[in-house]
């Protein structure tokens, strides 16, 4: 039997690793990449907390999750493809189209 | 070789959490994209392997099917789409990383110090058996089709609507831009 | 055989919404506007009168014809004053009885022959504002036709407000002028507060009875009238403060004068034969709860009266025609709702037939007399012209004896009858206020005596004499046309014949040939009062008839003759204050202007200057200044660098993170 606390230390270091990817790297892709493993880690500690409090509803809310993170990642990488035609970059130092 | 024997899910258990973090870890540090995604194709599977631990079996399933089939699918379609010579020659791609590590850590820190802690104040008890449904055991798929369809409907019909909308939203992004049209 | 009293309401919607939206093309001449008009009205009165033959031998005058168009307001739920729960249901419904069948049957005449007036009336207008003239008077026909056939309050309220809607659109046709635009908004500011008090009525009605249909209020009052007894004064009352609007009743008459600014068949058809009468139906229509209500019997009984003696007086001393008539019209409506007031609601209705007949008849011929003098109104520049219109003058004539109540003409049957009413109600004490009916009835009398007067004074000042106006117009006075002529010839007629439906008893020596009252007895019966002796009534009819001969005399004296002109400038000398006066219609106006319209009008105009520019204005902008403000500093935010973003939501999550720690 695997203690609780073991997923939620993986999940927390699958939080960091996100995080810091997506404040340190430039290429969007790359920081996409990193929304996606900050939901995965998020997802992790339904599933551990399913299990341990024997509820399956927290087995339905990564579903709700991984549906919004497909959803997401269709509209960033087609945010990516029209960027890519306006400036030939996926550097997201070089868009800044929405300053105040 | 007992204590293996006796810990085999533990020792699973640590084998896919490297596994896992270890992708994770290369997301962050790979210079290349296409490197990149196929290192969170390492993570993502790893997860999978830790929900199947969890007995979240039907999720396990989805993960693999969705984020290391569909999603990664479209990640390696848009890095070739983007020209990968240009993505990877980043300058300086890492620059802040050393601050950034430290943020990390700290945070890292304080968010397992946190859990830990709250954990402590309340231990959970035992874990109970899962996938019971009205008093009679079933399948995993079947208990997350009950909850999913009876409790959370409403839910359910909102994230396809969702769903729908960034299909929608994803075919006009990518669509070529018509003849004098700013894209 | 239902979807007939539909088709009478849809005639008149269609001539309406053909000309309204095809009118303005370019290809539709005024031939076709007149064909389309005349169509709408006329099928509308085939229809009608199919309709009450359909009724009356199917079933009969004792039974109600009740057609539910379609459910409009479906159910809801609501608490009456009892404390139950009673449903609201409005069904767009119709009802057929005695009572609407009089009011259709001359709504739909009178409104046909008008339109046929009208097509000569009107031939001086383009074609655009002939089509805009036709569309508005086919649509007043639909709304009045509503009215009249409405079964339950609120339906009669959307014909209520159509025909308010009609009289404003059609008092300002000729809205390039300013005061005729304006004349109409006081007709429908005016009447805004007697509908005001209408709409709190059926409020009170509803929350009183759990119903607005007239049927089912009527059961429930006969039921039980001890049950409702205080309500029915408050809901009679409300009800007669619409009726006051739009009716012309004081204090709220002052828009009718003023309303004459519209083409004259429009005050002939709207605001002397059908819509003012309006209120009259509506009080008879609910006079079962005016049965049970003694005290706001008393309240119309007064304020009729009042008016009818009040208009009278400033008819006197009128000099355009049509404020003559207007002034006499108000003094007509008075004494219908006299009528009503003294329990008579038959003889109210009555007299609101006949006086459709001659007022319409009056109207036309002053209409036709404006037409032949190029638009002349006032009285002082005309005289002489019986001559040059033998056939205005005929009708004209005939319709003012009818008006003055002289015998044989409609008018004297119905005025009579009313008077007679009035006066058994005071010897009968009815309901403990003989005095008051008793002073009423004397009231009536004078308003008898003053009617006669100043309509002949009229008829002597624009036909008797010499021409006294430019030479000029005279030349070109030429006799009406035949669209306008045969109106009034039919008209004129009527104004004769109508009266003998409802020829009351002691005029026929006690043989029983009231036909108009048997026929309203079942929908608007006559409270039962002192029953006079024959030797007493007509003593009464011979007072009436005497006082009423004695006003036609004066005024042949006064102005016909060598010596015309001569005792009225007199009197005026004699007594100037009370000539201004009258000529200055007892100033209400003037004290209107001063007590209401100023203050109203410095209100607003503080609420614009004060309340909406500084107040209001001042605040918003000076919240979109701080806004900008704001924004101005918040914008060194706003990088457009996503990795900035991200930062931040980092730093809020840390933020976050240690709030949960600590």
């Amino acid at each position: 039997m695997i203690p609780v606390s073991w997923y939620l230390v993986v999940s927390v270091l699958l939080l960091a690793c996100g995080l810091v990817g997506l404040a340190v790297r430039r290429n969007f892709i790359t920081v996409l990449m990193s929304v996606e493993l900050i939901l995965n880690a998020a997802n992790l500690n339904f599933v551990a907390f399913a299990r341990q409090l024997g509820d399956v509803a927290g087995q339905v809310f990564p579903v709700f999750v991984i549906t919004i993170a497909a959803a997401e990642a269709a509209i960033g990488l087609g945010i990516i493809v029209q960027l890519t035609r306006l400036k030939s970059t996926v550097a997201l130092d070089a868009v800044q189209e929405m300053r105040g | 070789m007992q204590f293996l024997v006796t810990h085999f899910a533990q020792a699973v258990f640590m084998l896919l959490a490297l596994f896992c973090l270890g992708g994770a870890v290369g997301v962050v540090l790979f210079r290349q994209p296409v490197h990149a995604a196929l290192s969170l194709l390492a993570s993502f599977l790893g997860v999978a392997g830790l929900f199947v631990l969890a007995q979240g079996e039907f999720l396990a399933a989805v993960q693999v099917l969705v984020y290391a089939g569909g999603v990664m699918v479209l990640f390696l379609f848009v890095i070739m789409f983007v020209n990968v010579r240009t993505v990877g020659k980043e300058v300086q791609y890492l620059r802040p990383l050393v601050p950034a590590a430290v943020v990390g850590a700290l945070l890292f820190s304080a968010l397992a110090l946190t859990a830990l802690w709250a954990l402590s104040r309340r231990p959970l008890q035992d874990p109970s058996p899962l996938a019971m449904v009205e008093g009679a055991m079933v399948g995993n798929t079947e208990a997350v089709g009950w909850v999913l369809y009876r409790d959370y409907l409403l839910p359910f019909e909102v994230v396809s609507v969702l769903l729908l909308v960034a299909m929608v939203g994803a075919i006009v992004l990518g669509r070529k831009p018509k003849e004098g049209e700013r894209p | 055989m239902d979807a007939v009293l539909g088709l009478v309401l849809l005639f008149p919607l269609l001539g309406a919404l053909t000309n309204g939206l095809l009118g303005h093309r370019r290809g539709w001449s005024k031939k076709t506007t007149a064909a389309v008009a005349l169509l709408g009205s006329g099928l509308a009165m085939v229809a009608a009168w199919v309709a009450i033959g359909h009724w009356l031998i199917h079933f009969g005058r004792h039974h109600a014809w009740y057609v539910k168009l379609f459910s409009w307001i479906p159910t809801l739920w609501g608490q009456t004053t009892s404390g139950q729960l009673a449903p609201f249901t409005v069904d767009f419904a119709l009802r057929l009885d005695g009572l609407s069948a009089v009011m259709v049957f001359f709504v739909t005449l009178v409104g046909f022959l008008i339109h046929v007036y009208s097509v000569g009336y009107m031939d001086g207008e383009g074609a655009r504002g002939y089509a805009r003239y036709f569309a508005y008077l086919n649509l007043f026909m639909f709304a009045m036709l509503t009215l009249v056939l409405g079964a339950n309050l609120v339906v009669m309220f959307v014909g209520w407000e159509g025909v308010g809607l009609c009289s404003y659109l059609l008092i300002g046709y000729y809205f390039t002028e300013g005061w005729c635009a304006s004349a109409g908004k006081k007709a429908f500011i005016v009447n805004r507060v007697g509908d005001f008090g209408f709409l709190l009525g059926i409020f009170l009605a509803y929350k009183v009875f759990g119903t607005v249909d007239f049927a089912e209020i009527g059961r429930l009052v006969e039921g039980n009238p001890s049950g409702y007894e205080g309500y029915l004064n408050a809901v009679g009352l409300l009800l007669f403060v619409g009726a006051v609007g739009k009716s012309a009743q004081l204090p709220l008459y002052v828009w009718l004068p003023d309303a004459m600014a519209g083409p004259t068949p429009v005050s002939a058809l709207i605001h002397a034969a059908t819509m003012v009468t309006a209120g009259v139906y509506m009080v008879a229509r609910a006079n079962v709860v005016y049965r049970y209500a003694p005290e706001a019997m008393v309240v119309v009984a007064v304020v009729g009266g009042l008016t009818a003696v009040f208009a009278a007086s400033i008819g006197l001393a009128q000099n355009d025609l049509k404020k003559v008539l207007a002034y006499s019209t108000v003094s007509q409506l008075g004494y219908m709702f006299l009528a009503a007031g003294a329990g008579a609601f038959g003889a109210a209705m009555f007299h609101v037939f006949t006086h459709a007949f001659f007022k319409a008849c009056l109207f036309l011929g002053a209409g036709s007399v404006i037409h032949a003098l190029g638009g002349e109104q006032d009285v002082r520049r005309m005289g002489g012209l019986r001559g040059k219109l033998p056939t205005t003058y005929w009708t004209f004539v005939v319709a003012t004896l009818a008006l003055a109540g002289i015998p044989v003409f409609s008018g004297f049957f119905s005025k009579d009858e009313i008077l007679g009413r009035v006066f058994a109600a005071g010897v009968g004490d009815l309901h403990g206020y003989g005095r008051v009916y008793l002073g009423l009835w004397v009231l009536g009398v004078v308003g008898a005596f003053l009617t006669a007067f100043y309509m002949f004074r009229a008829v002597h000042m624009v036909f008797s004499g010499q021409y006294r106006g430019e030479a000029e117009r005279l030349h070109h006075v030429h006799e009406a046309p035949a669209t306008m002529a045969w109106p009034l010839r039919i008209l004129g007629v009527g104004s004769v014949v109508v009266g003998f439906v409802g020829m009351g008893k002691a005029v026929t020596f006690g043989a029983d040939v009231n036909w108009f009252e048997h026929f309203l007895h079942d929908t608007a019966p006559v409270v039962a009062t002192a029953h006079l002796s024959l030797g007493l009534e007509w003593v009464l009819i011979l007072l009436s008839v005497g006082v009423a001969g004695l006003g036609i005399f004066l005024a042949t004296r006064f102005y016909t003759g060598p010596h015309a002109f001569q005792t009225p400038q007199h009197l005026t000398q004699r007594f100037p204050r009370l000539y201004a006066l009258l000529a200055n219609k007892y100033y209400v106006d003037e004290v209107y202007e001063k007590t209401i319209v100023k203050p109203l009008e410095r209100t607003s105009y503080f609420s614009w200057k004060g309340l909406d520019t500084v107040a209001i204005d001042g605040t918003l902008n000076a919240l979109a200044f701080f806004t900008e403000i704001a924004g101005d500093f918040l914008r060194f935010l706003q990088t457009g660098n996503v990795r900035n973003y991200v930062l931040w939501i980092l730093a809020g999550a840390a933020a976050f993170v240690v709030l949960l720690a600590v």
